[in-house]
This record gives structure tokens, C-alpha cells and sequence, in this order.
């Protein structure tokens, strides 16, 4: 197939549709071809905005500054504050073991690695993860963390696990960025004297910033939206109404211990669907999903914009 | 030389966690050291609860408030009941935490017995899932009785009744149509909870006699009580077997055609004279005698306000007396 | 960027080397995060094999008795005959693809040749928020809209008063909405943007001289697409098809919502069934740690996990034969 392709530029005489002037039926079926691209692309703003529109009518009168802030009632529609906040407290614990972790690794893979079998045993480590069930991940984190070591479901044992499932994405991000820096840079730096871990943490680091930042928003995007990982090792239940002041990580009472059960906001969605009772279960499903794809949204817009400042200014100075 | 240090390093590591699997899935189970034999049998072990609770029974009962955080998992069928007395616990005795997971029974078990959760949530007898051994080593505690209800899409018009024959003859397979059993001519959609389930389990058992339901086109199997009521409503014909719990929620019980079995209605008070039969025991497992937060909480859980108030408004039966 | 030089810091990259580089501490810092996914995936795969194989070496079963059509768990000799669920999870996935593949192809070649700047800053944006979109909102969307729209379809007056299908879809079993289709509608939009996504890199690495080229010899645009772009490109679709095919293969939850999940293989295409992912979804939660029908959904995500090792397999071997000819 690829050889076609090699042969064209020798021979054009090898494929006769491409000689001469385009016949009339040729034109026309290039004019249907592009309205069916078109037609694609179209689709695909059309179901995006139609599931934005769905959510946007279905949480209409639901969400609202007391649907965040409020704890879950039974009686009343009440609010998501606690599973929002483990959504946003497991992020955090991932990425605080993702990121330098990802980092570190995307550092060996862009600058140190060379071509031998360890460099691909990683790839194929890194590859077979990311391609790696979700729901696999999850059994495994809940015979590891929650039944063998004696855990039970704790938000370390979900954190965990969501790391193993990112890790990878954040390692080969992180090397992307850290390889679009031109190798000029290195040199320069190499010719004043530097060493090559000097060169890397003042100069390569510096400028692949933009690209890790996106890479890092990506990967919190992706798992602030996982539920089936957590399902087996965070928990699956209402949460307690949160101390805040309660600062004591070693309690388990605590909103910021990772010793506790943390149901997130995806997993809530899940367990409201499966075994939610009250007259208000439909709409706030329909207005925890809202707020669900407005994060996403946000994470996305972020990276973006998040990347394109940043690009700019370090280009600018 | 470092190099193959590193490998060696890395491939020690994965050889420590092939022994922690080993010794953790393939090593013979160690039976806990139980200080009292666990009741054979519900009687039996509603007895125990019942001889544990003799001293609330005073005039004035008082909640034994102990503090600390337990935390249970297991039958999402009882998780409404434990979920609402366990945060009626907590609101009376500010120091204690008990986080109710769901997950299905047989998590329950498991984590209970593997000693991850204080509290395992059964809708079946642990010795119907569990090894000899390991089912003795959990401590039975009774605390309600739950009922199921045969229900229908509301287009099945004109039938309210099903006997134990019709139940049977939809469910294996032989009536395919409405009609057959008084209803409108309609196809009958089954929807069945998953062969491993506890719903599933009792129903087969005490109105089905044990006979193999049918399988195939016409089938549908969902796992929960939630995503049961959402298909039941949006097809046409469609029958299953939910909680009363769930039939009972404001939400859904006007969406739903909740049928009589052999003419008794499906109401608690049915479940506690035993004239409805499709209803068994709520069991909650402890490994071992239950000891501090776990026991004053299961005592609350055959006290006077579960008891009382709760289990009626979650629409659960008492334990009978 | 190169005048960035005069950025430097240049005090910090003269210092003297600390002790700790010298004794090569970054680089080995820096090998085991890297070398970390390893022992990640070793623990995984040794796990899920000696999870899997439970079946076999503790409740001895045969390999025969596993890749058989006969599940039948509560029997009184229980059987965990798989072979329902595999098939299922091929049917499911090559329904999504057959969906998915022409369309995400179509959106790769729309962002890769047809559009102009304005249309791709809109669209790629979009591609990237669905892939944000977890897949508990995709089987909540798929089980209040999708499953009760395919069931008035099936079940609505043009459709039934139809001379040969109105007769087919009357049928029983045809009314539910909980359908193949459904799961393969489901995925498709999932998996639509990792197709996207990899086949649009693959048409942006083709050399921009073979369509100036091709064009030059006057050649429409369209000719070029399907004479040069695609074969030229085709293995790195491939490789697109073989990631989506992955993801559709181990997505779970959404899949399970919609499905079905009646355990026998369907007749037709609007008939429920069932999958790996949505019968271990189902059954792990009720079944206790140690006993065979557990062990059986071990086995079962010891497939998955075979399945996916396989794809990444087949990945490499499709880039390697791209990069060698």
C-alpha cells in the first residue's frame, strides 16, 4: 500500500484515473465528496451540541449556587458538595502522585532514554496500560489495596489506582512536550557548560512548559470523569455530611484524610442511576452530569488557553 | 552492572507482589478464632439479637452512643435502610461514623470476611455463598425483613393478580403472551436480575420452586433495582421483581403495575403476618462477636426507633418478635 | 527560540555539578519514574493471570469447558462455559466499528484536507470534549434517550405497518430498545474520537509534495483523497481502527447500561445481549472472593486483558511494517 504511494512520485503514468483533465463525472463526485466531509464534520458539532443542549434543558432549575454547596437531602432536592469535593480531593491525590511521577518518567523517555530493550519494555509497559479495561484496573486496585492490604474502600486505594491508569498518558504527554523543545536549546546550553541534568532542569523543563500544563489538565479531565476504577476502590455510597474543620488526615472522618471511603461525582451518577431512591433522583443525575461535562468543557477550553498564554509569553520574551 | 542491579531490583519487586497474590488467594483460609458459635440458623440468630437487645427494652430507651467509624458494604437492597439508620445514629451520637457502601452481596461477604469492612450486607444466608469454615466464622445479625413485589409496565392493563402457576409459567418460558394470563395481547418482556443476585436467588426459591427460567430474545437482565424501574417504564409488556423499598418511592410507584401474588397484596403488614411469600430475612455480618461502634450499632438496629420508625418509613418489615 | 540564549540562566548552568549529579542521581531518579510502569504492568498481568487461571488450577476446569457456550452458573455442576461473552463482545465492537470507522475516517479527512482554520478550531475542540465525557453521562444519555427512541422506532406505527419488516418487527424480543445496536450506537460515539484523533495524524504525516503532486496533474481533490491519501495512509487508520476496537472491547459501564445483558448470543441486531465487561460488571458484586463463578469473571477479564495485549501487539506490528517498506 505504502509502495503505491512511494511510486506515484516516479511514475505518474502507474494509476490512469489521475491523468489528464478531470472528466465532468469526476468533478461531481468531487463536489459530493466534499459536501459529505462536510456532512462529518457537521455531525459531529451536531451530536456535541445536541448532549449539550439534553443536559443544558435537563439541569435547567436544577443546578444552581445551592445544588453545589449543599450537602444531599432526601426529601428536598438538595445538593452534591460531597461528592463534588471527593471529586475534586481524588484529582488532587492523583495528580499529586501522577504528575511529578509522569514528569520524571516523560524526562527518561525524551532525553536519557536510549534504544535498547529497557526503553522498550517501558513502551510496551506504557502502551499496554493505557489500552488496559478500566474495569481490569479497578478489580486489581480492589484485590491489591482494598482486600489485601486491608484498606477497604479509602480514597487512596481509588487514587491509586487512577494513577496506574494514567500514569502512562501523563509519561508520554509530558515526553511530547519535552521533545518539542528544538534541539538547539540543548546545545546551547551544552556549549556553555552546562551538564545535561542542569540543561534539562533550566532550560528544556522551563520551555516545555505549555505542553506539560496541557498534559496535565488532559490527564485531570480524564480522571475527574472515570467511575469504573472507583467503583471497586473508592466506595460506592452517600457520603457523610463533611467537617470541613476537621484537619486531622489521620481520621477518617475527615473530609482530608485519604483513609475514607470517597464516592466522586461520576461514581454518584452510577449509584444514583442503579439504586436511587426520592422524588428528585432524575434531576439531579441530569444536573450532577451537567456539571460534570461543564468540567470537562472547562478542563479542555483551559488547556487550551492555558497553553496558548503561556507559549506566548515565553516566545515573546 | 547497575543496570542489571535496576532489573534485578524491578523484577524482586514483581516477584514480592506474585507472593503476596499467592499467599493471599491461594493459601487455605484461616478461620478467625469465634468466641460464640454462630447460630445456624435465622431463628437462631434472630434469638441472639433479640437476647443482645433485652436491655433496651427499658421504659425510656436511650441510644448506647460509642464513638468511632465503622464502615459497611455489601446487599444494595438493604443499603437504603442502613444508609438512613446510620445517619439517624450519627446525628443522635455526633462521635461516630459509619460509611455504608454498596457493591452486591457477595462484597459484602468478602470484605467482611477478609476483614475490610466491620459490617457485611446479605440478602442470603453466608453459608449459601461462603466455604463451611469461613460462613462459621461470621456472626449472623437479623435485623428487618424485606419484601419483593412482581411489578409491570403500566400497559399491562387488567392484570393485578399473578398465582405461584402464572408466576411460574411466565417466568420459564411457557406463557409468551399477556393474554394468557388475563392481560392484553401483548408480548411479556422478562426482565431478570443477574443469576447471582439475592433478589433473583429468593424469588427462584420461594416462587419458582427452583425451575430454570428462560433465556434468550425476549430476556433482558438488569443488575439493579434503579436501572429495573427505568426499563420497566420505558417498555412495552415488560415484567420483573423489584424491592419494596423501590416500588414504594414516590417516583416510581406511579410508573409501575405492582401486582398481587396468589391475591395478597404485597404490603409489610402481609410480609410480618406471612400471607405474602416472597419476602426473606436482612442479614448484617460481622466477623466474630461485633465489638464496640459495630455492636452498639447493630443494637440500635433492633432497637425501638429502626425498629419503629425507620423500617416502616423505608418500607422494610420488622424482625418478627 | 534560539535567541532564548540570552535568557539563560547562565549563573545556575555554569555551577559546579552538586553531589548528587555527580553520582548520576538525576538519570536514575528519572529511570525508575519511567521504569515505574513496568513493575505497574508486571503487577497487573501477574495478578490478573494468577486471578484468571483460578478456574483451571483450583476448581479444575478444563480450557474446553471455558471457551463453551453453556454458562450456567447455579447448576448443580456449575458451568462457565465463556465463549457467549467473547463472541458477544466481537459483535458489539464490530458493530461500533463498522458505525465509527467511515464516519471518524470521513471527520480525519474533513480536518485534514477540507477544512478551513475556522472549521477545524471549532471541531477539534469538540472531538476533545467528548473524549472528556465519562462514560456513566454517555450510558445515562444511552438509557433515557437512546433505548426508549429505538423502541418507539421498532415499536412506532411506520415502522410496524412496513410489509416485510413491520412483520419482523413485531416479532418479540424486538421491542426493548435494550439492544446490540444500542451498545454498538453507544461506542461508536465513544471510540469516535480515538479513530479521529490517530487516522488524522496519519493523513497530516503523508508529504505534502504527493498532493501537490497529484493535483498538479490535475486530479480533483477527491481523487487524491482515494488514489494517494488513503492507500498511503491506510495503515495508519488501521491503527486507529485497532486502538477504537480496543477501547470498545474493555468499556464497561456505559455498555452494560444499554445492553441488555441477556447471556445468549442475539438473532438480530436489535436483540439484547451480553459482553465480557457488562456480565463482569453484573456478577462481581455478588459473588464472593475464592468461589468458581467468581473465579470465571477473573477468567474473563484475563481475556480482556489478552484482547488488549494482543491489539498493542498488533499495533506494532502494523508500524512496523509501515516503517520498513
Amino acid at each position: 500500500m505504502t509502495a503505491n504511494a512511494g511510486s506515484i512520485g516516479r511514475s505518474s503514468g502507474a494509476k490512469p484515473s489521475l491523468k489528464g483533465k478531470a472528466s465532468r463525472g469526476s468533478i461531481l463526485a468531487d463536489r459530493a465528496a466534499t459536501v459529505v466531509l462536510w456532512g462529518t464534520g457537521a455531525l459531529v458539532l451536531l451530536i456535541l451540541g445536541s448532549i449539550i443542549l439534553h443536559f443544558a434543558m435537563a439541569a435547567w432549575g436544577v443546578v444552581s449556587l445551592s445544588f453545589i454547596l449543599d450537602n444531599p437531602s432526601q426529601t428536598t432536592l438538595g445538593g452534591i458538595m460531597p461528592v463534588l469535593w471527593n471529586s475534586i480531593y481524588m484529582l488532587a491525590l492523583t495528580m499529586l502522585i501522577a504528575v511529578p511521577v509522569g514528569l520524571l518518567g516523560g524526562i527518561y523517555m525524551a532525553e536519557y532514554a536510549g534504544d535498547n530493550i529497557v526503553t522498550g519494555a517501558i513502551r510496551f509497559a506504557e502502551e499496554s496500560i493505557s489500552s488496559v479495561p478500566s474495569i481490569v484496573v479497578g478489580l486489581f486496585g480492589l484485590i491489591l489495596f482494598v482486600d489485601d492490604f486491608h484498606w477497604g474502600f479509602t480514597a487512596l486505594a481509588g487514587a491509586l489506582a487512577l494513577t496506574f491508569f494514567n500514569l502512562p498518558l501523563m509519561t508520554r504527554l509530558s515526553e511530547q512536550a519535552l521533545r518539542a523543545v528544538p534541539q538547539d536549546e540543548r546545545s546551547a546550553s551544552l556549549a556553555l557548560g552546562a551538564t545535561k541534568w542542569q540543561t534539562i532542569r533550566h532550560v528544556v523543563v522551563p520551555l516545555a512548559i505549555p505542553g506539560l500544563i496541557t498534559g496535565v489538565i488532559l490527564t485531570a479531565g480524564r480522571v475527574f470523569g472515570e467511575a469504573a476504577v472507583l467503583l471497586f476502590t473508592a466506595g460506592i455510597g452517600t457520603p457523610p455530611h463533611y467537617n470541613f474543620m476537621n484537619l486531622d488526615i489521620t481520621n477518617p472522618t475527615s473530609p482530608w484524610s485519604p483513609f475514607r471511603p470517597a464516592t466522586t461525582l461520576s461514581v454518584y451518577i452510577y449509584k444514583l442511576n442503579s439504586e436511587g431512591l426520592g422524588a428528585f433522583k432524575n434531576q439531579i443525575v441530569d444536573g450532577s452530569a451537567a456539571i460534570l461535562i461543564s468540567m470537562v468543557l472547562i478542563f479542555n477550553l483551559g488547556a487550551r488557553f492555558v497553553g496558548r498564554v503561556l507559549s506566548r509569553k515565553l516566545t515573546a520574551s | 552492572m547497575i543496570k542489571g542491579t535496576r532489573r534485578f531490583g524491578a523484577l524482586a519487586i514483581a516477584a514480592a507482589m506474585f507472593a503476596a497474590a499467592c499467599s493471599s488467594t491461594g493459601a487455605t483460609p484461616t478461620a478467625e478464632p469465634t468466641d460464640t458459635p454462630t447460630p445456624a440458623t435465622p431463628a437462631a440468630a434472630m434469638a441472639s439479637v433479640a437476647a443482645s437487645t433485652a436491655p433496651v427494652a427499658t421504659p425510656a430507651p436511650t441510644t448506647n452512643c460509642v464513638t468511632g467509624t465503622i464502615t459497611t458494604s455489601g446487599s444494595t437492597a438493604l443499603q437504603p435502610l442502613i444508609q438512613d439508620a446510620a445517619t439517624a445514629y450519627a446525628a443522635e451520637c455526633p462521635g461516630a461514623t459509619i460509611t455504608v457502601n454498596g457493591g452486591g452481596s457477595g462484597t459484602g461477604l468478602s470484605q467482611v470476611l477478609a476483614g475490610s469492612v466491620n459490617i457485611g450486607e446479605s440478602d442470603v444466608l453466608a453459608n449459601t455463598k461462603l466455604a463451611t469454615p469461613d460462613a462459621n466464622s461470621l456472626v449472623d445479625h437479623v435485623v428487618c425483613r424485606q419484601g419483593w413485589i412482581v411489578v409491570t409496565n403500566l400497559d399491562v392493563t387488567g392484570v393485578t393478580n399473578l398465582t405461584t402457576q402464572q408466576n411460574q409459567d411466565i417466568w420459564t418460558g411457557k406463557d409468551t403472551n399477556w393474554n394468557q394470563v388475563g392481560g392484553p395481547d401483548l408480548p411479556i418482556v422478562l426482565i431478570f436480575r443477574p443469576a447471582s443476585s439475592g433478589t433473583r436467588a429468593t424469588f427462584k426459591k420461594l416462587v419458582l420452586n427452583g425451575m430454570t427460567e428462560a433465556t434468550g430474545g425476549t430476556t433482558l437482565t438488569l443488575d439493579t433495582n434503579g436501572a429495573v424501574t427505568t426499563a420497566i417504564t420505558t417498555t412495552k409488556g415488560a415484567v420483573s421483581v423489584i424491592g419494596f423499598s423501590y416500588y414504594n418511592d414516590p417516583t416510581n410507584k406511579p410508573l409501575l403495575n405492582g401486582l398481587q401474588l396468589d391475591g395478597t397484596d404485597a404490603t409489610i403488614a402481609n410480609v410480618g403476618s406471612g400471607t405474602y411469600k416472597l419476602a426473606a430475612d436482612g442479614n448484617l455480618y460481622t466477623k466474630g462477636d461485633a465489638t464496640g461502634l459495630t455492636a452498639a450499632f447493630l443494637q440500635y438496629m433492633v432497637g425501638p426507633e429502626v425498629q419503629g420508625t425507620i423500617i416502616p418509613k423505608d418500607s422494610y418489615g420488622p424482625i418478627s418478635k | 527560540m534560539a535567541s532564548l540564549t540570552s535568557a539563560y540562566p547562565t549563573s545556575k548552568l555554569r555551577a559546579k555539578p552538586g553531589l548528587l549529579e555527580r553520582l548520576d542521581l538525576p538519570r536514575r531518579v528519572v529511570f525508575v519514574a519511567a521504569a515505574s510502569m513496568i513493575i505497574v504492568v508486571a503487577m497487573l498481568m501477574i495478578f490478573i493471570v494468577w486471578q484468571g487461571t483460578q478456574l483451571f488450577v483450583k476448581d479444575g476446569y478444563s480450557l474446553g469447558a471455558i471457551f463453551d457456550a453453556k454458562w450456567d452458573p447455579l447448576a448443580d455442576t456449575p458451568e462457565f462455559g465463556i465463549l457467549p461473552f467473547i463472541l458477544g463482545t466481537i459483535v458489539v465492537t464490530a458493530g461500533a466499528l463498522l458505525i465509527s470507522t467511515p464516519l471518524s475516517v470521513g471527520v480525519a479527512l474533513f480536518l485534514s484536507e477540507v477544512a478551513p482554520k475556522w472549521a477545524k478550531s471549532i471541531v477539534q475542540p469538540a472531538l476533545e470534549i467528548f473524549v472528556g465525557i465519562p462514560s456513566v453521562v454517555w450510558g445515562w444519555l444511552g438509557i433515557t434517550v437512546l433505548v426508549p427512541f429505538l423502541a418507539d422506532t421498532f415499536n412506532g406505527p411506520i415502522v410496524i405497518s412496513l410489509p416485510i419488516v413491520g412483520t419482523i418487527f413485531s416479532m418479540p424480543g424486538f421491542l426493548t430498545g435494550f439492544s446490540w445496536l444500542a451498545g454498538s450506537l453507544v461506542l461508536s460515539i465513544m471510540v469516535l474520537p480515538t479513530i479521529t484523533s490517530v487516522s488524522y495524524d496519519a493523513f497530516r504525516a503523508v508529504p505534502q509534495e504527493l498532493r501537490t503532486g497529484s493535483l498538479a496533474l490535475g486530479t480533483t481533490r477527491w481523487q487524491m483523497i482515494r488514489h494517494i491519501l488513503i492507500p498511503s495512509a491506510l495503515s495508519g487508520v488501521l491503527t486507529a481502527v485497532v486502538l477504537g476496537m480496543t477501547r470498545a472491547a474493555g468499556e464497561a459501564l456505559a455498555v452494560q447500561m444499554v445492553i441488555g445483558n441477556s447471556p445468549t448470543l442475539p438473532e438480530a441486531i436489535t436483540q439484547p445481549m451480553t459482553t465480557l465487561t457488562s456480565q463482569i460488571t453484573l456478577d462481581m458484586g455478588n459473588t464472593v472472593f475464592g468461589e468458581p463463578w467468581q473465579d470465571a469473571l477473573w477468567t474473563m477479564s484475563l481475556v480482556l486483558l489478552v484482547i488488549s495485549i494482543t491489539s498493542v501487539v498488533l499495533v506494532r506490528v502494523i508500524n512496523k511494517r509501515r516503517m520498513g517498506s
